[in-house]
């Protein structure tokens, strides 16, 4: 096994990456703390600047301005061969015309690494990844989930104090992605070294990360733990990428929310507002007669059932023209598309964001719900 | 029309890292095997009924045995042209894949419009008529002609061309260029680039990740470029005998010179065959070269030597 390190800290400031001149910033002034030894995960939809983030990171694009300290260290200056940093990337980037003990002791070859030395710390590396004994096999004789998995040896056999992952698994099937989901979070506890990973997969962030940092057109919208992104979004934009929600816009006073058609209590500022929550939050019930105290409920009109086996997914229209979907998992209350049923929630339950409709991620809305 | 083919070759689609191989090749059946009559009529009546008979003459005239042959094992002038055959084949070569491999990867980096000119330059001069370009060395040749003009802008002096080895490898080289281009530029273009990032990242500086990464898997390309240049250079007759002289002779101008002046079929046969066992030789040992690790996952490197014999 590489050596135990301790995982490095990477610190972004105001990190700017622009293509050409005149066009908007692809990655624009973000600052960014990793911690060490944290699991950090860059999540953003395609183009939102994790992956450009990621390279300038590397190595592999030049910075426009900002710093990278890696430790306190500017490295933003620094060739990739000098940072010393592991790389997984989406293709593998596996050395075809090496097998795959070859491509391991790559890395410790540009060390100087003794012969033993490298022999010894590429057989433990691949019994890490758990391909003890395929060590003479050449990447095309390998499956996606074998070739990745030599890539992930490869990038931490020579102990470098952070990995940085480009959509490790992004190439590979939802069943294998699962599998090699835990190997890497394994792997980030046995080695105790700072994780950089990009994604655009909501799930696998929440899975893996000790904090994600959600990315929008260049910049940072929000930098949490899994549980404050989905419990305490700060806009629309996150409360939409992170899992479903349902999102009522209107004007708060005083704690209610009129959305034009119905008021609703919430807690936030007066003013414009959008109300998230999440359709886990909501219940459903069959008729007007129950009627929940002390708490939100909106009349809606079922539009879809979905059955997923340990719950269904609702979609609704509630009677002030919203849009809803909620997430049902008591088999009590039957419901058919056209039924009338009545939704309510506690009344703390939900988060007041910004109404920025614009900020709706286009892939995560709830309209798109029954595809996801 | 009642075609019966054994397997149904797999659609198209783009690689899927998990599936296993497509089934790419089917089986030469029935009907199919007609497809390849035109050609395979062609090779036979054309060149391998000329090809056995010059093979038979050789052995056979101007009296039967290995006369001919022996000749060509004891005559010190076939040596020499052998030899400088061989030589020249070679310098060649060395000196296509020199220019051509950087010109390639060039054209990999370069904008796809710099791209379009950088191509046209190596394509303009393959699609013009030997001929022309031939004579037109000769042209640039000559004692005061535009090549000593910049030789002498330089400060080298007038340097004998036309006529000579020098001379004679240079319009060559030039004639065979694209031959080198054409297949590195396709083996390079095959070649992930983040092959080399993956390797900097894992610290090779940027010259080993050249040496490690990019070379071995580029040299396919290399290996098929050089086979073809090489295999051409040696039966070259044009650039040879207009821009060298019959001093400086190559073995197919002597071949020529049996034929169309000595009449003597048996000894032109007997060279004929020697230049086509030196040149299975070549291609053979450029196939063990191939077949190691530098052109694994690769079948360009053998689908291109292949097709040059």
């Amino acid at each position: 096994m590489p050596d135990r390190t301790d995982g490095a800290s990477i610190r972004v400031e105001s990190l700017t990456k622009t293509f050409r001149e005149g066009t908007a910033p692809a990655v624009d002034a973000i600052d960014l703390d990793v911690r060490s030894g944290e699991f950090m995960t860059l999540l953003g939809p395609s183009g939102s600047g994790k992956t450009t983030t990621l390279n300038m990171v590397a190595g592999f694009e030049e910075v426009t301005s900002g710093r990278i300290l890696l430790d306190g260290d500017d490295i933003a200056r620094l060739p990739p061969y000098r940072r010393n940093l592991g790389m997984v990337f989406q293709s593998y980037a596996l050395f075809p015309h090496m097998t795959a003990a070859e491509n391991i002791a790559f890395p410790l070859r540009q060390r100087k690494v003794s012969k033993a030395e490298i022999a010894r710390r590429v057989h433990e590396t691949l019994d890490l990844v758990q391909l003890g004994g395929h060590g003479d096999r050449l990447p095309s004789q390998l499956s996606g989930g074998q070739q990745q998995r030599v890539a992930l040896a490869r990038a931490v056999v020579f102990s470098p104090r952070a990995l940085l992952l480009d959509e490790p698994l992004g190439a590979l099937d939802k069943k294998l992605r699962e599998t090699l989901q835990l190997q890497i979070a394994r792997l980030h506890s046995e080695l105790g070294i700072t994780f950089v990973f990009v994604t655009h997969d909501q799930e696998e962030a929440l899975a893996l990360s000790d904090r994600i940092a959600v990315f929008r057109d260049g910049r940072i919208e929000q930098v949490g733990t899994p549980f404050e992104l989905y419990e305490a979004p700060v806009s629309r934009f996150v409360a939409t990428f992170l899992g479903d929600s349902n999102i009522f816009a209107g004007t708060v006073r005083d704690g209610l929310l009129d959305t034009g058609g119905a008021t609703l209590h919430c807690q936030g500022p007066d003013g414009r507002g959008a109300l998230v929550v999440r359709p886990e939050r909501m219940t459903l019930h069959g008729d007007d007669r129950d009627r929940p105290a002390g708490a939100n409920q909106l009349g809606a009109e079922v539009t879809d059932v979905v059955y997923q086996g340990a719950f269904r997914r609702v979609l609704v229209r509630f009677d002030d023209g919203t849009p809803g979907l909620v997430r049902d998992s008591s088999s009590d209350v039957s419901v058919a598309v056209g039924d009338r049923v009545r939704v309510s929630w506690p009344a703390a339950t939900g988060v007041v964001v910004p109404d920025d409709a614009a900020a709706d991620s286009s892939d995560a809305t709830v309209g798109d719900g029954v595809a996801a | 029309m009642a075609v019966t083919t054994t397997e149904v070759q797999a659609p198209r689609t783009p690689p899927d890292p998990h599936a296993g191989p497509l089934p790419r090749t089917r089986r030469l059946t029935g009907p199919l095997v007609l497809l390849a009559v035109p050609a395979l009529l062609t090779v036979l009546i054309f060149f391998v009924v000329p090809a056995l008979r010059l093979l038979w003459l050789s052995f056979t005239t101007p009296e039967p045995g290995l006369g001919n042959y022996a000749a060509i094992a004891t005559d010190e002038v076939t040596h020499t042209v052998v030899l400088r055959t061989l030589g020249m084949a070679a310098v060649v070569t060395v000196a296509c894949v020199l220019v051509a491999y950087p010109y390639a990867y060039l054209m990999t980096i370069a904008t796809p419009r710099w791209r379009t000119v950088l191509l046209a330059i190596v394509l303009i001069p393959f699609w013009t008529s030997l001929m022309a370009r031939t004579f037109a060395w000769v042209v640039l040749l000559q004692d005061n002609g535009v090549v000593n003009q910049i030789l002498a802008a330089v400060g080298v002096g007038q340097v004998r061309l036309l006529g000579t080895g020098a001379g004679v490898t240079l319009a060559m080289a030039q004639v065979m260029l694209p031959f080198v281009v054409l297949p590195v530029y396709a083996t390079m273009r095959g070649i992930d680039r983040r092959l080399v990032a993956a390797a900097l990242s894992l610290g090779a500086r940027p010259s080993v990740a050249f040496a490690r990464v990019y070379l071995p898997l580029s040299f396919p390309g290399v290996a098929a470029g050089a086979t073809l240049v090489m295999v051409m250079s040696l039966g070259f007759y044009v650039t040879p005998s207009l821009v060298g002289s019959p001093q400086q002779s190559m073995l197919a101008q002597f071949i020529s010179v049996q034929v169309n002046q000595l009449v003597n079929f048996g000894a032109a046969g007997a060279l004929a065959v020697t230049l086509l066992v030196v040149t299975l030789v070549l291609l053979a040992g450029v196939q063990v070269l191939t077949r190691t690790r530098g052109a694994r996952g690769n079948g360009l490197g053998s689908g291109m030597t292949g097709g040059a014999a």
